[in-house]
């Protein structure tokens, strides 16, 4: 098929705005499938997606569409995530497209990841329209909403479909701008091979399986091809595209579509996202410009419960990785947690859905620690180091300085939470940069925090001082000096490495005690008293103690029924089995994460 | 297999399931009494792996063995000496529940050889009596008492339960005076236990049961009533049980020093050497007496090791090392070096000539402690 008929496009939307749904009714419609065979939501085929009712990993749809001008169309839909951990998941998305559609919610409006989203799609030179979702709820103010669109982000929304992707309204209307407004893939197919990797996963059937946009020239089975990056050759296998949910092989893919390739890959390291795939014998000129580069932001420990599960552990991040190239690890040793790795994370919420994948899909049992942001180091010497440990802090006399990552961060929230929102920014050492009314009612508030005062909880603070009605984006802006400390926990008077944070200086005698207090909670009373203390320098800042058990409460034994009576005791050793020794103290895994919970009072 | 052994017999009869109880008896089945004894008395005319031993103690338990017609206790201990040799001077209990006695039973008790008793009280305080689900008042159990001296049962036992729901330390300290009034030869005091399906339990789950005392409480009450106790002439043998001297329980010796006992009746226990094995709990067993078992099978010398220590360590004099060497052909020492060390440099246990036992600090929290005991291989 010629490129005039290919529409490579994504959907981008704020969080819970209906894209996953649209994306649903559109590979319905499109009659690739029937009715029946929807499952609810085609694209999220990932068990943990399903149940967070999130999206965490692009993935492409090719369907086809018979227009209204009678004519058939491919559709390549790519799918993207909404959250703010996952910019940069948007944006190897996004560079495979040639234009985006918009889906706000028509009674929310515009919120902080509409903005940011567009932004995005907007850098990578894709033309943007909009749809109004929703329309369906008694809230919906489609004319309002398209006024905002057209104020705030300067495109035309005024004759944008107006739709309800949940009821199927409007739905016709959306794949015909799509025909209409997003530009035909403009390659040439005559010249050398030239296709972007834009994701990759590992199949246990197939391996490697590289997702490509071909740019130029074309890609079929039996072809040598070469990773410019790498500079590795390998034959092509397979080559195909995207059916819904399943691996479709073809003949061949050609400049603007959108597909795969396998290729007999056997190291997971050899296939980078964002490189450019040419031909072995032929290859292109120069490669397509890489991705932005991504950056951890969030850095934390993980480690297996099981000391013996290391190298399980070690090949789990190692596929992982190879799906999420934004994951990195290094191995790393704990005096309290044993060897396990230091790895690097997007952001919160990504490294929640990782620990989860671990533990789900690979069957491990992990502790993890405190997550922490990357802090520079000057020290007295003249070295500059970064921090990712907060073990691995020098002592405080050879350090000249520290600095510690800000963001700027965009917060939409109505008038009437403004003052709460404003307080909360300010607690968290906020520099207000910006305050826009978007409408009379609506505000786009510009803040410079420090990373570290967002990672933990700041979402959930918004959230539930603004009634869940605030949004939240932020972009790393660069580095600050700041007064910042290590604070040490001790228990039962011994130093615990992997419960070590780092905190700005003026807040860590109210951390320290606060985290005292969660231990106290998290550790099981023992035959003996235990003092937690928190430290900062050696000095004892603040101090919990966990009483001693004195009595227990099942003392009987059951005449002669002596099986019954060793199950109980078995099931008192059991619980001692899935704890982490420090000295003499048994402490619950849970306990490693402690410092998370530290606000959730609030 | 000879030397003397114990016996057990189970009746799973009550009036009414108290709201603690989670033992395997059943209330309002009375129309199936009759097929339950003759399954009894089938399983021990069957016997033979114990066949003709001497038994030294007879325990009757339940249940409550008192609400069912005295004939049937009769039968049964007909059968056994059948069985076995009763020792001329063996100790031979039976449960009653205060609420069920009367003095025609008693006198049949007696008669078929009878002569210890152990009455479930559980509480002098009518209100927690009622809470309970008990049967009796407090006033039945004086009653009942003086019944059973009159009827000349000199060996009696009483059990109560602490730390129940809604009382408070005097309430518990109220109940021990009036037991003490009676001067029984040996008394029981269990801490209330929840335990998953019973009424107690559920309320429990429910957030309903809001008034029980806490750890600290609990421990206090425990001190009083072990001073008490003590006071009173009674001296603590193990965890819960009390008695005057050379009164203790023999039959439970024999659980807690591994003994050789065989069980009869639904979901009865038995050990004969290293061979566990119980009966179902399930009402099946009036089909096949003795052949539908829960559990059965042959300790490994750890397990066997493991429940010498855990069962010994139970009793206040707790275990000696002759004995483990004896009965294992190991030095305990090179079995459980590292956990007696360090219970004992914790404060918890005493070593004293050849005997390890708990302190009341160990005593107290034997739970804790016991399971140090067990391997973690296994579990």
């Amino acid at each position: 098929m010629d490129q005039q008929h290919i529409r490579n496009f994504s959907i981008i939307a704020h969080i819970d705005h209906g894209k996953s749904t649209l994306a649903d009714r559109i590979i319905e419609s499109t009659g690739l499938l029937t009715r029946r065979e929807m499952q609810e939501q085609v694209l999220d085929n990932m068990d943990l997606e399903r149940e967070r009712g999130i999206t965490i990993k692009s993935q492409a749809v090719r369907t086809v569409y018979k227009a209204k001008n009678g004519e058939e169309y491919i559709f390549n839909m790519i799918d993207t995530p909404g959250h703010v951990d996952f910019n940069y998941e948007v944006s190897r998305s996004l560079a495979a497209c040639d234009g985006a559609v918009l889906v706000v919610d028509a009674s929310q409006g515009i919120e902080a990841q509409t903005l940011a989203n567009v932004y995005l799609a907007l850098d990578n030179d894709l033309d943007v329209f909009p749809v109004l979702n929703k329309i369906d709820l008694p809230g919906a103010e489609p004319d309002r909403v398209a006024a905002e669109i057209e104020d705030v982000i300067g495109i035309e929304a005024m004759d944008a479909p107006r739709i309800s992707a949940k009821q199927g309204i409007g739905i016709e209307d959306v794949l015909e701008d799509i025909v209409h407004k997003i530009p035909a893939p403009s390659g040439d197919p005559e010249k050398p091979l030239k296709a972007l990797i834009f994701d990759s996963v590992y199949d246990s059937y197939k391996g490697i399986i590289v997702f490509i946009r071909i740019v130029d020239g074309s890609v079929k089975k039996g072809d040598r091809v070469r990773f410019m990056a790498t500079g590795r050759s390998d034959n092509v296998v397979e080559v195909g595209y995207f059916g819904a949910g399943q691996f479709i092989p073809c003949d061949e893919l050609s400049a603007g579509m959108v597909g795969y390739i396998c290729a007999s890959i056997k190291d997971l390291k050899e296939t980078r996202v964002g490189d450019t795939v040419t031909k072995d014998d032929q290859p292109c000129e120069e490669a397509l410009p890489g991705y932005r580069k991504v950056n951890s932001m969030v850095y934390c420990g993980i480690y297996p419960a099981d000391a013996a599960k290391y190298s399980d552990l070690r090949d789990a991040l190692e596929k992982l990785q190879l799906n999420d190239a934004s994951l990195v690890y290094e191995p790393e040793t704990s005096a309290a947690l044993g060897f396990g790795f230091r790895c690097g994370f997007l952001g919160l919420l990504h490294l929640d859905i990782i620990v989860e994948r671990l533990e789900r899909e690979y069957d491990l049992e992990l502790v993890t620690t405190a997550p922490g942001v990357v802090y520079k180091i000057y020290k007295t010497d003249g070295e500059v180091f970064e921090l990712t440990n907060p073990a691995n802090m020098p002592d405080p006399a050879e350090i000249e300085h520290m600095e510690e990552p800000i963001v700027s961060a965009e917060i939409m929230v109505n008038t009437e939470f403004l003052g709460a929102i404003i307080k909360l920014c300010q607690e968290r050492r906020g520099v207000q940069t910006g305050m826009d009314y978007i409408e009379t009612t609506r505000v786009l508030l510009k803040y410079d925090l420090p990373l570290n005062e967002i990672i933990y909880d700041f979402f959930d603070a918004l959230k539930s001082r603004s009634r869940g009605y605030a949004s939240f984006d932020y972009e790393l802006k660069g580095y600050a000096p700041s007064s910042l400390v290590k604070l040490d926990i001790l228990i039962n008077r011994e130093y615990v490495d992997a419960l070590s944070f780092i905190v700005f200086k003026d807040s860590a005698y109210e951390r320290g005690r606060k985290m005292c207090e969660k231990l106290k909670g998290e550790i099981p009373r023992h035959l003996f008293e235990i003092p937690i203390q928190a430290a900062v320098g050696g000095k004892v800042i603040a101090r919990e103690t966990v009483k001693a058990v004195r009595k227990d409460v099942l003392a009987k034994c059951y005449g002669g029924d002596i099986s019954r009576k060793k199950k109980l005791l078995e099931k008192q050793k059991e619980g001692k089995k899935k704890m982490r020794q420090i000295g003499s103290v048994e402490v619950p895994k849970e306990a490693f994460l402690s410092v998370l919970k530290l606000d959730s009072e609030d | 297999m000879d030397g003397s052994i114990s016996i057990y017999i189970h009746v799973p009869f009550c009036v009414r399931k108290c709201r603690y109880c989670d033992f395997p008896s059943f209330s309002g089945l009375s129309g199936r009494m009759e097929e339950y004894f003759s399954a009894l008395l089938t399983e021990i005319r069957e016997e033979k792996l114990t066949e003709g031993r001497t038994a030294e103690t007879v325990y009757i338990g339940g249940g409550t063995p008192s609400c069912v017609p005295p004939a049937f206790i009769s039968g049964i201990m007909e059968e056994l000496s059948k069985k076995y040799r009763i020792s001329p001077d063996a100790e031979i209990s039976m449960e009653m529940n205060p609420g069920t006695v009367n003095p025609e039973a008693l006198k049949a008790y007696r008669e078929a050889g009878i002569n210890r008793v152990s009455l479930g009280c559980q509480s002098f305080n009518d209100q927690s009596l009622k809470r309970l689900g008990r049967i009796h008042s407090s006033e039945d159990i004086l009653k009942t008492f003086d019944l059973l001296r009159e009827e000349g049962f000199e060996n009696l036992n009483i059990d109560l339960i602490s730390s129940l729901p809604g009382e408070k330390k005097k309430d518990l300290i109220r109940s021990v005076e009036a037991a003490l009034s009676l001067k029984p030869e040996h008394i029981s005091v269990y801490s209330l236990i929840l335990e998953p399906g019973t009424e107690l339990y559920r309320e429990y789950e429910e957030n309903r049961l809001k008034d029980l005392p806490d750890e600290d409480e609990t421990l206090e009450n425990d001190l009083a009533v072990r001073e008490m106790l003590k006071d009173a002439g009674y001296s603590r043998y193990e965890i819960s049980n009390y008695s005057l001297t050379g009164r203790e329980c023999a039959h439970n010796r024999v659980y807690w020093n591994r003994g050789d006992y065989r069980g009869f009746g639904l979901s009865a226990a038995s050990l004969t050497g290293n061979r566990r094995f119980a009966n179902t709990d399930d009402l099946v067993y009036i089909k096949s007496p003795g052949k539908t078992l829960k559990e059965d099978r042959i300790l490994s010398d750890r397990e066997a090791m493991e429940e010498f220590m855990f069962l010994g360590l139970r009793q206040c004099s707790g275990i000696s090392e002759a004995g483990f060497m004896k009965a294992f052909g190991y030095s305990i020492t090179e079995v459980f070096a590292k956990e007696l060390q360090k219970q004992i440099k914790d404060g918890f246990m005493e070593h004293s000539g050849d005997r390890y036992y708990y302190n009341d600090r160990g005593l107290d929290v034997s739970n804790i402690l016991l399971a140090e005991f067990i391997a973690y291989d296994k579990i």
